[in-house]
């Protein structure tokens, strides 16, 4: 069997034997609740759009994929699994795609549980099936480039609350750059090739393009190019710092 | 099967492992010794292909490490260092685990794992999860993956640490009973392992084989080796002064007893053997003999002089059953008998 499958599915069950997987599914539906019906409004907004749901989940990916993301390398190098791991036939690569993919797939999970707002919606009006399908399609991508970015911070420590922090201030500060309000601060006082770079990666900035229903190839890429980034920066950090 | 040619580690300054190299054939059971640091650990994470080597070669059943690690790594099981395990698994998927990354699948799979479970007794806690077992448990489900697809060649780090005396002698029978078409290197602290399950003993301190040779070859470099520990009753005037004359005695040194028994220890010169000429001045005196000790050597005493003073006792290689037999002499009284 290919390497990454069998990290994959290790990881990926790894995440239902602990209390871990179902705390996060649950903490995840609550609060995208709280955000779409008690802040958003969602019954008096009175439309058949999943909107309100959407806009809140990047502040919402930026708590929990840390959080998700912390333990993918830094607990195996705290435990000194990471040198079962790796002295198993498996390649660096395989081991860092398996786990991503087996994180990624999680967060499919959990999103995959919001399709019964997508179905709620349905039945009370008639939304628009594109912008919701493109919807989800970005808050996927955007969750990819998250948890990527989790996991080369995790492979850099071994203490995983640190891992947290580091990785949700970066990313705090990375959706900030494209909040409209900081976005235009930041036009007034930058010059305009480095605040149009600094807005280009900002994950906000392509995420709300994306949930306005418009699914440019290039913000697609932009997120696959992110995650491969991070994933090929995460797999040289480990192959290069595995026994410090 | 094993090559390690002029292997070194470094970290930074330190030179874990310094100018190694090595030859294990098949058969053999070769334990590492050495402090703490000494590069033990790190020899053996090289070997694996955990850890690449600064400089230096090595190859494992033809394969190099550097260029071909998963075919090395294929052929090899590895215990790394305290057993480390995925805590929230049971060693029945974590047996699966492994025996899916080493492709097994299927029926292969299953007698796999099948015979692994037999071999470290784990029946009765397959379905436990790790983080619940005992430390015995624990390091027999690392034995458990590292034997599981059955490899030619064994890297034990320290595999009987923090075992109890059954549990150990269970794993040192595991590895004997294992190690007849084998390669197995294992490190360890315990010097009686080393002549338990070994073959071949080395001694590393400060990332450099101190000693290489067998088990009892080793013992033999102790200065206790052919002493003999004589306690004699009632009247023995000048004892220690005739066994001195005895031809092929070095020295005969007092030993304090609670009793006040005349108590010696007699070092050969050359580590020739003296139990004859010994036990035959004894019966010519007519001594009462209360305890006579000859000594087999004490690996302890190897081991302290070989990786303490490093700069004075290096041989490299040397695998000649005798060393000097200055040993004995360099150090006072005092300090052998705050030592024995």
């Amino acid at each position: 069997m290919n390497g990454t499958l069998v990290v994959f599915r290790r990881e990926f069950a790894a995440y239902f034997s602990t209390p871990l997987a179902y705390v996060f599914l649950a903490f995840f539906l609550v609060l995208t609740g709280i955000y779409q019906w008690a802040f958003m409004g969602f019954y008096n907004a009175d439309q058949a759009s999943l909107q309100s749901l959407f806009s809140g989940l990047p502040w919402l990916f930026l708590a929990l994929i840390p959080a998700l993301g912390m333990r993918l390398w830094s607990e195996e190098r705290h435990s000194g699994t990471i040198e079962l791991l790796l002295t198993l036939p498996i390649s660096v690569a395989q081991a860092v795609l398996g786990k991503f993919l087996a994180a990624w797939a999680f967060v499919g999970v959990a999103l995959g549980l919001l399709v019964s707002e997508w179905v709620t919606v349905a039945y009370l009006g008639e939304p628009d099936h594109g912008v919701i399908a493109a919807s989800f399609m970005g808050a996927f991508l955007m969750a990819g480039a998250f948890l990527a970015f989790a996991a080369l911070v995790s492979s850099l420590t071994k203490n995983q609350v640190l891992a947290f922090v580091v990785t949700l201030v970066l990313l705090l500060v990375n959706l900030t750059v494209g909040f409209p309000g900081v976005a235009d601060w930041l036009g007034a006082v930058l010059p305009s090739t480095l605040h149009q770079a600094i807005k280009d990666s900002s994950f906000l900035v392509r995420f709300d393009a994306i949930s306005r229903g418009v699914l440019d190839l290039r913000d697609v890429l932009f997120f696959l190019s992110a995650m491969a980034l991070c994933l090929f920066a995460n797999a040289t950090v480990v192959d290069l710092r595995k026994g410090a | 099967m094993i090559e390690l040619v002029k292997l070194s580690k470094r970290f930074g300054s330190l030179h874990a492992v310094d100018g190694l190299s090595l030859s294990i054939q098949r058969g053999e059971v070769l334990g590492f010794l050495g402090p703490n640091g000494a590069g033990k650990s790190t020899t053996m994470k090289m070997i694996t292909g955990f850890l690449p080597p600064t400089e230096g070669k090595i190859t494992v059943l033809d394969y190099d490490v550097v260029q071909q690690t998963r075919e090395a790594q294929a052929c090899m099981g590895y215990l790394p260092e305290g057993a480390p395990l995925y805590p929230d698994m049971t060693p029945r998927g974590l047996l699966g685990f492994c025996a899916a990354a080493r492709g097994l699948t299927g029926q292969d799979r299953k007698t796999a794992i099948g015979r692994a479970i037999e071999r470290t007794e784990l029946g009765g806690v397959m379905n436990q999860r790790i983080e619940t077992l005992s430390k015995g448990f624990k390091r027999r489900v690392g034995l458990a993956q590292a034997i599981l697809h059955d490899p030619p060649v064994l890297v034990l780090d320290e595999p009987t640490d923090g075992l109890d005396p059954n549990q150990k002698a269970q794993v040192r029978a595991l590895i004997h009973e294992m190690s007849a078409d084998k390669v197995v290197v294992l490190s360890t602290h315990i010097l009686e392992e080393v002549e338990a399950v070994c073959t071949r003993a080395t001694i590393m301190a400060e990332g450099r084989l101190r000693f290489d040779g067998t088990p009892v070859e080793l013992r033999k470099r102790s200065r206790f080796f052919n002493s003999i520990e004589l306690h004699l009753t009632g009247s023995s005037e000048g004892a220690g002064r005739a066994i001195e004359a005895i031809n092929g005695v070095d020295s005969v040194q007092a030993i304090q007893t609670a009793d006040g028994n005349n108590a010696m220890r007699i070092f050969p010169r050359d580590k020739q053997a003296l139990l004859a000429p010994v036990t035959a001045l004894i019966s010519q005196r007519g001594w009462q003999v209360e305890h006579l000790f000859v000594d087999p050597g004490r690996l302890d005493d190897v081991f302290r002089v070989m990786t303490r003073d490093g700069s004075t006792e290096e041989r490299e290689s040397s695998s000649a059953p005798e060393g000097p037999s200055s040993l004995g002499k360099r150090e006072t009284p005092e300090q052998l008998t705050s030592k024995s």
